[in-house]
This record gives C-alpha cells, structure tokens and sequence, in this order.
C-alpha cells in the first residue's frame, strides 16, 4: 500500500467514525432521547479512561482489553476446534458420498438450533463429565466456527476442473496426495471468507458462552455486570458492547492478513 | 505381438481391440459411445483421432489413460493392461484447458509429476530448467501461470505432460483453445519436441487441417457411437511452414473432409 493510500484509509476510518457519532446524537436531538437509553457520545469515550470502579486505579479500557483478551483466548480454542472439525468434516463428506449424505441434514439442522438454547446443555453436560465451564465456552464457539467450514470446505474441496483431478489420477497421485497438492490449494478462495465468518461467530459463540455459563473474566460477564447496573452508568455498557464489537472486528482483520499471506502470488481480484 | 521387453520391436504403443463403451448402462440416460473399436499406434507413431462432436474421441483417449474403463474389450500399452500403464506412468496427458494449477509457479507446476514420483529437489529443478529449455521458455520458472499468454501456458503445460520423459503422449484437443497463427505455431513445435525425445502422440483434434499435419495417421470416427470409419495415411515427410501449401497437404485434408464428410452423411 502506499502511504497515500494509508492516509485514505486512515480518513475513511475517522470520517466513518466522525459519521456514527455525529448521527447518534441527531437523532437524539431531533426524536428527544434522554441520556439514560441514549448516553451522550462524549460520556461513552470518556468512561474508558474513567476507573473501573471506585477506589481501584485500573481505568476501564484496561480492564475491557484484558477481558477481550479472556474471551478472545476462549474463542480462539473455539475456532481452531471448528475449524479442524468442519475441515474434518468436509473431508470426510468429500471421500464418501454415503457420509456426505448421512451428515450433510445434520450439519444444517444443527445450525437451526438456537445458540441460547443450547448453551445452557453444553455446560451442564460440561459439568457432569471432564470439561471445566470456560471449556464449555470453547465448545459453543467450535459450534457456530465448524458450520461455514464444512460447507464451503466441501464446496471449496470439489471446486478444481474435473481435468486437473484427472491429471492427478493419470499421475497415479494416491486420494491423500491428491487433497494436498490439488484439492486443498483449490480450496483457498472459499475456505478464506468461511474463516472470516467462522473467526467473528466464535466471539459470538464465546460472549453468549460466558453468559450462559456465568464464567467470570470475560467480555459476555462484564456485559452482564453493567447490565444489571445501567441505571447508574448506562455509558459503561455502551463500552463494553463497543469493545465486543472491535474485538470481533479484530479477528477478522487477523483473518484477512492471513488470507493475504495464503494467496500471496495470486491474481488480484476485482475489488 | 512380441510383448517381451527386450525385444521391443514387436511391442505395439497402443493396442485396443474390441473396445464397447457404454455410459450408465440398464439406466434411462444410457449412452453408446464407442462400437467395436480396434487400433493399434506404433511405437514413435503420431496418430491423431478425428470425428465429429459426441463422436466418443475423447473418451477413447480416457479409455486409453484408465480414466475410464471400458464396457468390454481390451486396451494394452506398451504391452500391459492400461492400468498398469498408469500407475506406471507410461504416458503424460495434456488437455485443451493448459490446467496449470495456479498457485504454482511455472517451475513447481512442471515439476508436479516429479514431485509425485518422489524425485530429490535438485534433481526435479534440472529438469523443469531443460524442459522449459525445450519447449522455448527458458526465462519463466518464476513466473505465475495467469502471467503467461494462452500459447506459453500450452507450452508449460506439454512441458509438464513430458516432464518424466513418457513414452507416450495423450493430447485432448490441446490447441483448440488458441489463435489460429499461435495454434500453427505450436503444432510445429510439438512435432520437434516428440521428435527430440522420441514420443508416441494419441491426439484427438477437431480441426482437418491439424490433423493433417500433425500426423503419421488420422482415425477417423463415425458419430455416436463412435466406430472406426476410415484411417487415412498422411506421408508428408519432414513438417515445415511450406508443408501447409503443399499440394499434397490439400490431398490429405481433403480426403479426411470426404471422410468426415461421407461418415456425416451416413448418419
């Protein structure tokens, strides 16, 4: 990029911000919201260098970035998890058409099911054998990660031309060299945007998680805490739903640069 | 046919006998694609396949890969079942989409088969570097396949096909997708390079003309299903550009079009 390009970016950046704020508070003023549903935006900033609580020196961007930085530990085991079981998956539902039939219904049906229903399960059941609440937490976020895996895996997985399998085949390549060398590569390009996606619904997964599990630490209990407490400070929660959503923003940057590294060398696409 | 290896002489490249193929058999979408082939190539032979569109010539070039098996009958080459054949990469097969894969360089994607066949690093880079010596490209082992005009992509991708030095060549419509002046122009190259390296050719075209030059023979095939209708001896000599206005160039095409012609007619 170049440093023009940065300072646009950089623009385009404040600009959108500058936008946001600004339509906040017009439509405070033009339908007369009160600052308790809609708190002004210069309390909202000015609360994450206010002290958590009274007495405690830690100011609240401090303590928000440390328990993004819980969730985001959570939500990461999470991702790997469903990553390599909806790869796993997609795998599987590649090599045989009896799997890719039994399990193709249950991999949509299993996305049907409501996240809040089902958190509250994954930790009893959780409880009741080896797996501790914050792993629970993991195994939510897996389960929303693994879904766009699998689907635009397999999808990504039969993508190259029927030619260059059969080039494969005429070099005697064996099924698994075959994956690695052809199908896998080929996949790139609809593995990436499923990453993406996977890489912000962990969070997600992860914040819902904690609520449901009650596990302290994290972004889904702060969320919690200043709910209950937002007669006496609705900016903070403001703060934290704000810190959520550029914690999920963050996630997808990272999966954006590692897209940009995978295809290195590749034709640019038309933005 | 003497199929003892030490005496090659009377090892045919090519032998199909009695070949039926029929797609999705005893179903409502069966297809009869080839009848009754017959067809032996010779080693060192150019032999180009020729018929009109459904004709069934790309799946006899299948049949002979072991990309496809045959309903009945039987296909040798070298002197061993076609499966066999592959799995000891007797041939190299190239398509009419070149099929480079992307993420490759032009280097790693010559050097694919080698790489499948467990050759050391050193060892397949010396020979993707003397391939692409011989196919015109000595300067382009770094660059991208999207990089590179349709003609050079051919080009790697023939390159690639003999990258391992097989003794028979399979080409399905390999320059269908390329100008007329560039489509020239290789076939005359791919006539030196098979000449070099001393390779048998299966080549299945649609195009007279190609067919015409390139070969030492052209099969022609009657529509679906696909039967043997006539085989026209091309003997031109050595291929130059002055080949194309020879005389007896027009005589060949000419009899393959009456042939193509004649085998339509029938239908």
């Amino acid at each position: 990029m170049t440093a023009r390009g940065f300072l646009g970016k950089v623009l385009a950046v404040v600009l959108g911000v500058g936008l946001v704020a600004g339509g906040w508070e017009l439509f405070k003023a033009v339908v007369g919201v009160n600052d308790l549903k809609m708190p002004p935006v210069s309390e909202i900033a000015g609360t994450f260098f206010e002290p958590v609580q009274r007495g405690r020196s830690e100011i609240l961007a401090v303590f928000l970035l440390k328990s993004a930085w819980f969730t985001l530990k959570e939500a990461a085991i999470g991702f790997v998890v469903g990553t390599v079981v909806g790869l796993g998956l997609a795998v599987a539902m590649l090599r045989s058409q009896f799997l890719d039939r039994g399990l193709g219904p249950w991999i949509n049906i299993s996305q049907t099911v409501p996240l809040i229903a089902l958190a509250p399960i994954v930790v009893t059941w959780g409880r009741t054998t080896f797996l501790s609440d914050v792993q629970a937490v993991s195994l939510i976020a897996a389960y929303l990660t693994f879904f766009p895996v699998a689907v635009n895996g397999l999808a990504g997985l039969k993508s190259p031309d029927p030619e260059a399998v059969e080039l494969m085949r005429s070099y005697a390549a064996p099924w698994g060299k075959t994956l690695l060398r052809l199908r896998l590569p080929a996949a790139r390009p609809y593995l990436f945007p499923a990453f993406k996606l996977a890489a912000t619904l962990s969070i997600v997964g992860a914040i819902v998680g904690e609520i449901s599990a009650g596990v302290p630490g994290g972004l889904g209990r702060v969320i919690l805490d200043f709910a209950s407490r937002y007669s006496t400070g609705p900016e903070r929660l403001y703060a934290a739903v704000l810190a959520a959503g550029l914690l999920g923003l963050f996630v997808f940057g990272l999966t954006n640069l590692a897209e940009r590294i995978a295809m290195r060398g590749q034709p640019e696409v038309a933005q | 046919m003497n199929a003892n290896p030490a005496d090659p002489a009377g090892t045919q490249a090519v032998a199909i006998s009695g070949i039926h193929k029929t797609f999705n058999e005893g179903t409502d979408d069966e297809v009869h694609a080839l009848e009754g082939i017959d067809l032996t190539v010779a080693p060192g032979e150019f032999v180009s396949l020729i018929g009109p569109s459904g004709c069934g010539k790309s799946t006899l070039l299948r049949l002979i890969a072991d990309l496809l098996q045959p309903t009945s009958g039987h296909i040798e080459v070298f002197a061993k079942p076609a499966p066999q054949a592959r799995v000891d990469r007797d041939y190299g097969m190239a398509f009419q989409t070149a099929g480079l894969f992307d993420w490759r360089k032009v280097g790693a994607n010559i050097e694919l088969p080698l790489e499948l066949m467990g050759w050391s690093a050193s060892k397949r880079r010396a020979r993707s570097a003397e391939m692409l010596e011989l196919v015109k490209l000595p300067d382009i082992a770094n660059r991208y396949p999207w990089q590179l005009s349709g003609g050079m992509q051919q080009r790697v991708a023939i390159a690639r096909a003999l990258s391992f030095r097989p003794r028979l060549l399979l080409m399905d419509e390999p320059f269908g997708a390329l100008d007329e002046m560039t489509r020239e122009h290789m076939q005359k190259e791919l006539l030196s390079i098979v000449a070099e390296l001393d390779t048998t050719v299966v080549f299945v075209t649609h195009s007279i003309s190609e067919a015409a030059f390139l070969s030492n023979r052209v099969v022609v095939l009657s529509p679906r299903p696909g039967r043997v209708h006539r085989v026209v001896n091309v003997t031109l000599g050595e291929r130059t550009e002055d080949t194309r206005e020879d005389p007896e160039f027009f005589k060949k095409a000419t009899e393959i079009r009456e042939a193509l012609r004649s085998v339509e007619a029938a239908s």
